[in-house]
């Protein structure tokens, strides 16, 4: 496909690791914020093209990862309500709530569906008016132009038989609670490209003022994810903190307008619990009052939940970057993708699924 | 709504975002919605920008340290 392959070029990738070894004279911790990076670094073995001064710690972009537990248990139990037909997402069905997944909702006669588009939730609601069509509405700025979207639909379709279960979380304030956490590592930040594509990047500039870290928004292609690095090698070595925009085919410093207005038409910024990480101020969006009648968390009364997270899991700290997925007791032992203990293990974007999908059962130290 | 080519395969996807799009652009699509149009000058100019780094190492005669092509068992 266009700018895909062109974008994967080997011989270039190692022009650009080459620079990026001639540029490295000290260790350096970035971050890669998006989980769809984590994936393509694992894939495409961008990590061991580094200098061993480099360190990528996988960063917590990664939806269904985050999602709360408590949003989890709440999905289940709306899911299995007679009546129901819950829409998700594929990734979220084998995401372990406290006793069971939405997979297991569904062989017990729930009327759980998988679909591509939230527009695809909107037309089952038209569709059948009998049923209490409820889509999960998760993910970062990129889903979320999609969810505003088909709830602003179904308003103006007047489908009240439609809800969507909210828990959107935003890249600004999760970068700014990981440089505040006590023990940070992380001195850099790759951005995620298709975030800034709707969103712009100028939320960024402050972020990487206040704590004086480069911030390079992100593509995903193996040159892409090079070019980040070596941009925020660059600002490392000369000591700069700047935002840079090394995916310009698909970014620029406004984003995309159309989609911004419907998000703040729809959404208003909340506190959110991340999965694994805790509560972190200002860093969701929720369905503005407007929009109120269409939150499945007020239509249906499913408020009494006890959460438990498997004690072997250690997901939380892998969402944090204080442990690499290969180095949890549990990985591809008692967790694997077709039994996964906590929802990094599942998703396409997880950091402990793309480790086990490419084979990295030995950290690279331990293979040298 | 238009009609996207994913590489030979044909899908609906909802333009709202990107009302000006048209024939023959390329964009982004993410769960059936176009975020962003794909700015083909800007991805020709940075795959020229990757091929002058090589063609400049080469040409000064830049010592390149070794970047191991796999990692040894």
């Amino acid at each position: 496909m266009k700018y895909l392959t062109e974008f994967g070029d080997g011989e270039m990738a190692q022009n650009l690791a080459r620079e990026i070894h001639n540029i490295t004279t000290k260790p350096w911790a970035l971050m890669e914020v998006c989980g769809g990076q984590t994936h393509s670094i694992i894939r495409n073995g961008i990590d061991q093209l580094l200098p061993p001064e480099i360190e990528l710690i996988h960063g917590p972009g990664c939806p269904v990862c985050v999602t709360p537990l408590g949003l989890i248990d709440q999905a289940l139990a709306i899911a299995a309500l007679p009546g129901v037909t819950f829409c998700s997402f594929g990734d979220m069905l084998r995401v372990p709530g406290s006793e069971k997944d939405l997979f297991r909702v569904k062989s017990e006669g729930g009327d759980v569906r998988v679909v591509y588009s939230p527009l695809d939730a909107v037309k089952i609601a038209r569709q059948s008016p009998d049923r209490e069509v409820v889509f999960f509405g998760i993910g970062f700025e990129t889903t979320a132009p999609a969810n505003a979207m088909a709830v602003k639909l179904a308003k103006q379709q007047g489908l009240s038989n439609f809800s969507m279960l909210v828990s959107h979380v935003l890249v600004p304030p999760a970068i700014d609670a990981i440089m505040t956490s006590p023990g940070n590592r992380v001195q850099a930040f790759l951005a995620a490209g298709h975030v800034c594509s709707v969103m712009g990047y100028w939320q960024y500039p402050p972020l990487a003022a206040r704590h004086h870290t480069p911030i390079v928004i992100t593509g995903f292609e193996p040159l892409d994810v090079l070019e980040g690095i070596r941009r925020t090698v660059a600002q490392l070595e000369g000591g700069h903190a700047e935002v840079e925009n090394a995916y310009e085919r698909a970014v620029n410093f406004d984003g995309n307008g159309a989609a911004q207005h419907v998000l703040n038409e729809v959404f208003e910024v909340t506190d959110r619990a991340w999965r694994g990480i805790g509560i972190i101020p200002k860093s969701g969006w929720r369905l503005q009052p407007a929009y109120r009648e269409f939150d499945a968390a007020y239509r249906f009364d499913v408020s009494d939940i006890r959460t438990v997270e498997s004690p072997l899991c250690h997901s939380g700290e892998v969402l944090q970057g204080r442990l690499k997925p290969n180095e949890c007791p549990a990985f591809g032992k008692e967790c694997t993708p077709r039994k996964p203990l906590g929802a990094t293990m599942v998703s396409s974007e997880g950091a402990c699924a793309a480790y086990y999908n490419y084979g990295r059962f030995h950290n690279i130290a331990a293979m040298k | 709504m238009g009609r996207v080519n994913f590489g030979g395969i044909e899908k609906e996807v909802c333009l709202a975002y990107l009302p000006d799009i048209s024939v023959g652009e390329y964009t982004i699509v993410h769960v059936g919605f176009a975020i962003a149009r794909l700015d083909e000058e800007a991805a020709h100019k940075t795959l020229a920008m990757f091929r002058e780094l090589g063609l400049l190492d080469e040409e000064f005669g830049i010592e390149s340290k070794e970047v191991p092509h796999e990692v040894p068992d």
